[in-house]
């Protein structure tokens, strides 16, 4: 930013806020008194911008400036950045090639590597990522399940093993005993 | 101030030595001057802290840009109320913001522990002194000190990052970061524990609360996380699978799953070791996720800059993972299961296999995460793993969450009857059917979304069956209104009925995320006067009108504030505005020079159904012309609510009296749980 620019900004901001804001319907395009701090220059949008298959297309592709955006959402997000809107471009261009979705990908991933896939690609190794937590999940609940019910029924054989010789201590227990933990477990279930 | 500032740097760390190697040691054992010692220590590294933290204070208010920090961070032109925030904006500020934290909550443990876990305490002091310790030695000796000194005197600083000067950067971090230290304590109890072979309820009753304010404070700052990244980054969502995203959501997954499962203990006399291993392995998560933000080891845009500190929390970590597993491991016949399970069909299996989930849903984050470095030192190929790969993996598993958040209040506790079931299910399975159906006759064709909905509707069924059943309940035994009844059901049960509310809040949640699935969103280029339209997924039809440019200074920036009318159905809706700013510092000649890249203000309106979100993405040629991003982003006002809800629940349930903490203690005493067993009682 030059001293200049921004000295004459404040010398002369008040007669720009009064010089005029255009009104809707009026169509004039005005200048920007200061167009350094409002942003990078923008190029206008085009179709292409706005296109679904594009825009689904780049939202499987990372940007290559290091943010952890897919392009479409840097493009769209970060506007200081300059590599999305090449990437943009560049995939705008294959698609006028003819390119199918894939077939871009494809191409970028050709060019960029892997790494320029939003989620890697589920093959090979990478199967791993997809499949691990969830198999994990599954096998550890499926242990959980085998030794619950193993339990369950050890408890079970116990207490029919148990059944003629000892009498249940709900039958044993005084009424006043009884009525404690019931009235316990009510408590407990509050 | 460097000089008082390094003093008391100093001197927290040899009161925390002091402390730490005085518990450790036993020689408190029947010597009370001596567990008052390691208690007093607490408070002397507080004390010392606080003096270390005003000083960094006192030098940034002053604009002592002479410290390296305050130069870094601030500068003449900051608003107030940032440069109180800068205090933590950076690593080293955060650093100490985090020590003094913990030390103020370390205090707060020892001062506000009832007498009877006295056993307790010094162990808990122990540990607390140790994790400062190892925080004021990182500042200290790993080139972390927040009083280092420049060789010369700069005439200004280089300002705060655009992007930490929003509102919600002053309450976010704070937010998050109590989370994280807090979980401390608990882990604290936790050791204390195993250290002391204390391992009935008692340590669970001493640090429950805490684990409750840590999950809190959690669950606040990751909602307030995700206002910030809507409103201030500028694309249009709220939550991005980044790594320090996710290295937030670790531990509160854990600690949610933490707080599920310790019922069963204190009911049911079950799953200590499970506890026990949930609560370590959450304190481990915090550490992590702080190794995340300080390493730089994977890329993130919450990222502190990278630096050597983040190994020191590397090796922290496995330092305490060996020590506390170990420790676990030589206790481990000391924490047999009062009983066994009766049933699968019981709300201890559904609990069981609700932390099953919780702590998957945790792996499979924690493995999405470190997948790229994985397949690095595997195959040598760097990868992305973005948020498809995380939604792919990641919504199954919250669906199913969301399935057993359902079912779980809905079975008893032991062993569930089959007419028990079909009573308790028969509503709530209703209710979710007919929602289902309802947005199916409403041409809701997209398959997670409706899943989400009908299963929202599930639970939400689950839950006013709960509230009531309990409400009906006390009406008949009491003849109390419906309005009392209601409120003397809830504050007399706060942590079941408090734990409803959070279940409904994070329904909310599952509602309002499944609704971003229908956002629309395109890019215009605007003449002034020029319009273009928008249809909303409700049926509104939006047209936004570009009135133009204006530009302005205000505090520390220039502002190019677009301006555009909204219409809806072609009614007139009031102007939203959207900002270009670029923020400055003064030079030692007294010219401002740009600090930072320009920041974009995303002009926000916020709605029951849905919200505009309109960015000002720049403009062409230098003309008034502007390129815009107009979404229409539904349901995202109940993402905000169902943080509310959440937070509100959490209190609820953490709010001193209420009856049911008495209860527990009673019923630990007592050995409830053998008792129960023996007895044969089947509860209700």
């Amino acid at each position: 930013m030059n001293r200049r620019g921004f000295l004459a900004f404040q010398q002369d901001s008040v007669r720009r806020d009064s010089a005029a804001t255009p009104r809707a319907g009026q169509g004039a395009v005005g200048t920007l008194f200061n167009p350094d701090v409002a942003g990078r220059p923008r190029t206008p949008t085009l179709e292409s911008d706005n296109d679904v298959v594009v825009r689904n297309t780049e939202l499987k592709l990372g940007c290559t400036c290091g943010c952890t955006l897919d392009v479409f959402t840097c493009r769209t997000t970060d506007f200081t950045c300059t590599y999305s809107p090449a990437l943009h471009r560049e995939a705008v261009a294959l698609f006028a090639q003819g390119k199918t979705s894939e077939q871009v990908i494809a191409a970028f991933v050709d060019k960029y590597g892997e790494k320029i896939l939003m989620a890697p690609k589920p093959e090979g190794f990478n199967i791993a990522g997809y499949v691990v937590p969830g198999a994990a999940i599954l096998a550890v609940g499926g242990i959980v399940a085998w030794i619950i019910r193993r339990r369950v029924r050890l408890t079970e054989r116990h207490a029919a093993d148990q059944q003629p010789s000892d009498t249940p201590a709900a039958q044993t227990g005084t009424n006043a005993e009884l009525e404690r933990l019931e009235r316990e477990l009510a408590e407990m279930e509050k | 101030m460097t000089l008082l500032g390094n003093f008391a740097l100093w001197a927290a760390l040899l009161f925390g030595i002091w402390g730490a190697v005085l518990a450790f040691s036993n020689r408190w054992h029947g010597r009370p001057d001596v567990a008052l010692s390691v208690t007093r220590s607490v408070y002397a590294v507080f004390a010392a802290l606080v003096v270390a933290s005003v000083a960094l204070w006192k030098g940034i208010i002053a604009h002592d840009f002479n410290i390296e920090y305050v130069w870094a961070y601030t500068s003449r032109n900051l608003p107030a109320g940032y440069l109180f925030s800068a205090f933590w904006a950076g690593q080293k500020g955060s650093l100490l913001f985090w020590a003094v934290v913990l030390s103020l909550f370390a205090a707060l443990a020892q001062a506000m522990t009832p007498r009877r876990y006295a056993a307790l305490m010094p162990y808990v002091a122990g540990v607390t002194s140790s994790v400062t310790v190892f925080f004021v030695a990182v500042m200290l000796f790993s080139g972390a000190n927040p009083f280092e000194r420049l060789p010369f005197t700069p005439a200004d600083g280089r300002g705060l990052n655009p992007q930490l000067q929003n509102p919600g950067m002053m309450i976010h971090p704070p937010m998050l970061y109590l989370g994280y230290i807090s979980i401390t304590i608990p882990f604290a109890f936790a050791m204390a524990a195993l250290l002391s072979r204390k391992l009935d309820t008692g340590w669970i009753h001493a640090m429950r609360r805490w684990m409750l304010v840590s999950w809190l404070f959690l669950s606040i700052g990751i909602t307030l996380g995700m206002w910030w990244a809507y409103v201030e980054l500028g694309w249009g969502g709220y939550w991005a699978w980044d790594p320090v995203e996710n290295a937030s959501l670790l531990p509160w997954l854990t600690m949610t799953a933490f707080l599920h499962s310790v019922m069963i203990q204190e009911k049911r006399g079950m799953l200590k070791r499970w506890n026990l291993s949930l609560v370590v392995g959450t304190f481990l998560l915090s550490i992590f996720g702080t190794f995340i933000t300080r390493s730089g080891v994977i890329a993130s845009v919450h990222s502190f800059t990278q630096s050597n500190v983040g190994y020191y929390f590397l090796a922290f970590l496995f330092l305490i993972a060996v020590v506390s597993y170990t420790l676990l491991y030589t206790r481990w016949p000391l924490l047999e299961a009062d009983v066994e399970l009766e049933s699968m069909v019981s709300r201890e299996a559904a609990f069981l296999f609700n932390n099953l989930l919780f702590v998957g849903i945790a792996f499979s984050v924690l493995w999405g995460t470190l997948f790229p470095i994985l397949s690095e030192a595997v195959r040598g190929t760097k990868i992305t793993v973005g948020p498809p790969f995380f939604n792919k993996v990641n919504i199954p598993l919250g669906l199913l969450l969301l399935v057993l958040t359902g079912i779980g209040p809905l079975i008893a506790w032991r062993k569930a009857s089959v007419q028990n079931l079909q009573r308790q299910f028969a509503f709530p399975v209703g209710v979710g059917a007919v929602v289902a159906a309802l947005l199916a006759a409403l041409g809701v064709r997209e398959l997670a979304p409706l899943m989400t909905w009908g299963l929202a509707g599930f639970v939400s069924g689950t839950i006013t069956q709960e509230f009531w059943r309990g409400t009906r309940a006390r009406i008949r035994m009491h003849g109390e209104t419906i309005a009392v009844a209601l409120a003397h059901l809830v504050g007399r049960n706060r942590r079941r009925y408090g734990g409803y509310i959070v279940h409904l809040g994070m329904l909310v949640y599952f509602v309002a995320f499944a609704g971003m699935a229908f956002k629309v969103q395109r890019e215009a280029t605007l003449k002034p006067g020029e319009s273009v339209e928008l249809k909303s997924p409700f049926g509104h039809t939006y047209t936004f009108t570009h009135v133009g440019i204006s530009q302005f200074k205000q505090f520390n920036r220039y502002v190019s504030a677009a301006t555009i009318e909204v219409a809806r159905d072609g009614v007139p809706d009031g102007r939203i505005v959207s900002e270009k700013r670029q923020h400055f510092t003064v030079n030692e000649l007294g010219t401002e020079e740009a600090s930072f890249e320009p920041s974009t203000e995303v002009g926000i309106r916020s709605g029951l159904q849905e919200d505009i979100y309109i960015v000002f993405a720049g403009a062409v040629n230098g003309t008034e012309e502007a390129v815009y991003r107009f979404n229409i982003n539904p349901l995202v006002w109940w993402v905000w609510a169902g943080g509310f809800i959440l937070a509100f629940g959490g209190l609820i349930t953490m709010w001193p009296g209420g009856g049911t903490m008495a209860a527990s203690r009673r019923n630990a005493q007592a050995g409830y749980g053998v008792e129960l067993a023996t007895a044969g009682v089947e509860p209700q």
